[in-house]
């Protein structure tokens, strides 16, 4: 493959190949529809590269703990799955989160609760921002919407996992991890920083422990408190949003990975017809672009959240707007998408209805 | 003293602060024992060890090597990741009755299986310690803890996992043992098997485990003495001492 | 402008293929190209699906739900796709499995028997390769050259015979329609 050029990979080949690029050694997972490619291509890819480890674990909650010694290690590992098995992995990402325990963790997002449907959903936006597991804690939380930023937040996540130590999730659902575009890989990356804190064997020094049972209550409340620090860096430092025709817009569609893209081609078509629509995207799902955000507030009046899940980012638009502007949500539960021509119908109905108003 | 010969002391790798184990607890002694074994192999730069939760989840306080608590039961997840990339540490996991054949028990039979070169030491005493007494996985039938009131019932309780018997027929198994810790004799005899143990992983040659018959007195409500009889009397006709399984290997 | 394209039939008709050597020439000529194929228990049953979408702007969703152009290799597929068609969409139907008429009135239908042209051609295999080279000529979505050159390079080191077999397939097809 030459250098920037593009080739056309399916969704979940891509965040493989990233992960790679970006110097992930270890693979440990479960299989789960719709993402059983992604293991599928690290066991076939991992083979042909030296150092590295594929294994698949007799469950998401040994591969988590697979993925949690790994790290201890110092290794970048990650693991995928999808919202069952996600679930299945939350005790394992507390501990990740406990620990500091850098890693990256993939969810193919599936329709539920239970079982639910293989086909796309944003029904884990909760469990994803809010920790998931138990306890106070937060996981740094990626959501492409194109295959090129798959590949580039990919990249990305196991940077931002080292440097905050700390698990990062990467967002997706079915469409994503299934569908081909052209991407332009990254170059492998070489010569990784030694991670000090990593657990090898005491060597001649003294020997180090890593745990998360803190019996004594100030010592692990100073944990939480530099936790709490850390995270409250990554809000100032982190988020990541895209704002499209947002500067004279009179309403402006709030909306994330899949949902995203219908999104901007439903504006698209509302642009045409002369609506003053926008389009406003998170990238980065916590830290939620929450700034960004209220700055469009200064002049749009009206937020309207679509999501594919039945109101849960709309929490965190009304948290960031706290009462400045209108926020409404067009809520549609997983698995059936909304074609562009169909969205750019309701936002067309409710632009037209707060005109009215006006 | 003039004329006298020192023919025991503190392990080098034992660290010099007091235990919180209870008087008669075999915690201790099994922790007093890996310090030996390490120090005699020579492994204290390359080991690790994975705690449990459990009464041993504080084991880093004692024995002076590298370690990365894990979660309950997952001991053997968290010691194939660690051993996959550091395929020339001694990586042992230390787990007690519940951690390794309760919750723990798919992670167990998956590693066992796939022969990782891991070495666990399994802490048998019949009961959950540091939860305060409730059935274990491997409590006697009859006997009677905090969640047995009448003593563990084997039509709805189910009788004893005998662990090291569960795990012999699978391949990836080149070393399982049962000991104990209640006599000299066998004390002698655990440190022996956990050497062996260890040895089977630094010749790669498989998933080992010694099972040890702890006494647990403050759970068992008896004395240390008392408790002592009871592995002898009560534990072992059930769970029988000795090698269960060591694969021979064609020397290379 | 955005073109999309279902292809459909059965599996081991290389309907996947198809699509994918359609995206892939879509690439080449450095167009907005998506591909999305049905997964999971869907394709269990032995149905294979896919969409192409190609165009010259950013592709907001790669599902066609009301698609310009429907391929379909068998009878199943022409049942389960013909309602979805854009009216006055494009309909290529496989008449060597396909016995029946479109119920559309208000698409354009064309027929292509390509099996027993792949037959004439020594290799049934290159049904799916002929019927692409229709739809090429149908859809202008991409020149057929970019496709050969694709095709050239997915199976050079395959199997120059298998190529070539190909690139006579596509050309066959592309040329029915002329």
């Amino acid at each position: 493959m030459k250098k920037n050029e593009k080739v056309l990979l399916r969704g979940s080949e891509a965040i493989g190949e990233a992960a790679l690029r970006a110097g992930c050694r270890c693979y440990f997972g479960y299989p789960i529809t719709p993402q059983n490619e992604l293991p599928e291509y690290m066991a076939r890819r991992m083979a042909e590269l030296p150092g590295t480890v594929f294994l698949q674990s007799e469950s998401e909650l040994a591969g988590i703990n697979m993925v949690y010694g790994a790290s201890a290690t110092g290794t970048r590992v990650m693991t995928s799955s999808s919202s069952p098995g996600v679930s299945l992995m939350q005790e394992g990402i507390s501990y990740l989160a406990a620990c500091e325990f850098p890693s990256v963790i993939v969810n193919i997002v599936r329709g539920g609760p239970g079982l639910g449907n293989i086909a796309p959903a944003q029904s884990d936006y909760f469990q994803a921002t809010r920790g998931g597991g138990h306890g106070d804690y937060r996981c740094i939380v990626l959501a492409p919407a194109y295959l090129q930023e798959a590949v580039d937040l990919t990249y990305r996540a196991f940077d931002l996992a080292d440097e905050y130590r700390i698990p990062v999730i990467l967002i997706g659902d079915g469409m994503m991890g299934q569908m081909m575009e052209p991407v332009v890989l990254p170059e492998f990356r070489k010569d990784l920083p030694a991670k000090e804190w990593a657990i090898t064997g005491a060597g001649k020094g003294p020997s180090r422990f890593v745990r998360s049972l803190l019996l004594d209550v100030h010592v692990e409340e100073a944990h939480n408190w530099k936790l709490y620090r850390k995270y409250q860096r990554i809000e100032r430092r982190e988020p990541q949003s895209e704002s499209y025709a947002t500067e004279d817009a009179d309403m402006v569609v709030v909306a994330y990975g899949t949902a995203a893209r219908i999104a901007k081609g439903a504006v698209r078509r509302l642009r045409d017809k002369g609506m003053k629509v926008g389009l406003f995207r998170p990238i980065t799902l916590w830290p939620f672009p929450s700034k960004a955000v209220a700055r469009l507030a200064e002049s749009v009046g009206k937020f309207l959240v679509f999501e594919m899940s039945m109101g849960q980012m709309v929490e965190d638009v009304k948290l960031a707007l706290n009462g400045k502007a209108e926020v409404e949500l067009y809520g549609r539960p997983g698995g059936v998408v909304v074609t562009p021509v169909e969205l750019s119908r309701i936002l067309s109905r409710r632009y037209n209805a707060m005109q009215h108003e006006a | 003293m003039k004329g006298m010969k020192k023919v025991i002391g503190r392990p080098k790798y034992l660290k010099e602060v007091p235990n919180h184990y209870c008087p008669g607890c075999g915690h201790s002694i099994i922790h007093r024992l890996l310090a030996e074994v390490i120090e005699e192999l020579d492994i204290r730069d390359r080991a690790i060890c994975i705690p449990p939760c459990g009464c041993a989840v504080l084991a880093y306080y004692y024995i002076d090597v590298d370690m990365v608590e894990a979660a309950h039961g997952r001991g053997t997840a968290v010691a194939t990741g660690m051993k996959r990339c550091l395929p020339d540490r001694v990586v042992f996991t230390y787990q007690g009755d519940g951690d390794l054949a309760a919750i723990g028990t798919a992670e167990l039979i998956h590693s066992a299986n796939r022969g990782e070169s891991i070495t666990t030491i399994f802490v048998n005493n019949g009961v959950y310690g540091m939860t305060g007494g409730q059935m274990a996985p491997t409590t006697m039938v009859g006997q009677k803890t905090t969640t047995t009131p009448k003593g563990r019932n084997s039509v709805t309780d189910g009788p004893p996992l005998k662990m090291c018997e569960f795990l012999s027929p699978l391949d990836g198994t080149a070393f399982l043992a049962r000991t104990s810790v209640h006599s000299p004799k066998h004390i002698q005899k655990t440190k022996k098997a956990i050497r062996q143990a260890f040895q089977t992983q630094m010749n790669d040659e498989g998933f080992s485990m010694v099972e040890i018959l702890s006494q647990c007195p403050s759970n068992w409500k008896l004395s240390s003495v008392d408790s002592c009889r009871w592995i002898e009397e009560g534990m072992i006709p059930q769970f029988p001492l000795g090698v269960v399984k060591q694969r021979q290997t064609e020397p290379s | 402008m955005i073109h999309k394209a279902i292809i459909a039939g059965f599996g081991g008709q290389g309907i996947l293929m198809m699509g994918v050597t359609l995206a892939n020439a879509a690439m080449r000529e450095d167009k907005q190209v998506t591909y999305l194929p049905t997964y999971g228990a869907e394709v269990r049953g032995g149905t294979a699906n896919c969409t192409v979408s190609v165009g010259d702007e950013e592709i907001a969703s790669p599902i066609a739900s009301n698609p310009d152009y429907l391929v379909v290799m068998n009878a199943p597929s022409l049942h389960k796709f013909q309602s979805i068609l854009r009216k006055g969409g494009h309909c290529l139907v496989n008449t060597s499995l396909v016995h029946e008429k479109s119920i559309r009135q208000d698409v354009k239908v064309y027929e292509i028997a390509a099996s027993e042209m792949a037959e004439e051609l020594g290799d049934l295999r290159a049904a799916n390769m002929i019927v692409l080279g229709s739809f090429l000529k149908i859809s202008s979505m991409v020149k057929p050259e970019t496709v050969l050159e694709i095709v050239d390079e997915t199976f050079r080191r395959k199997s120059p015979e298998v190529m070539e077999r190909n690139k006579e397939a596509l050309w066959a097809g592309y040329r029915f329609f002329e």
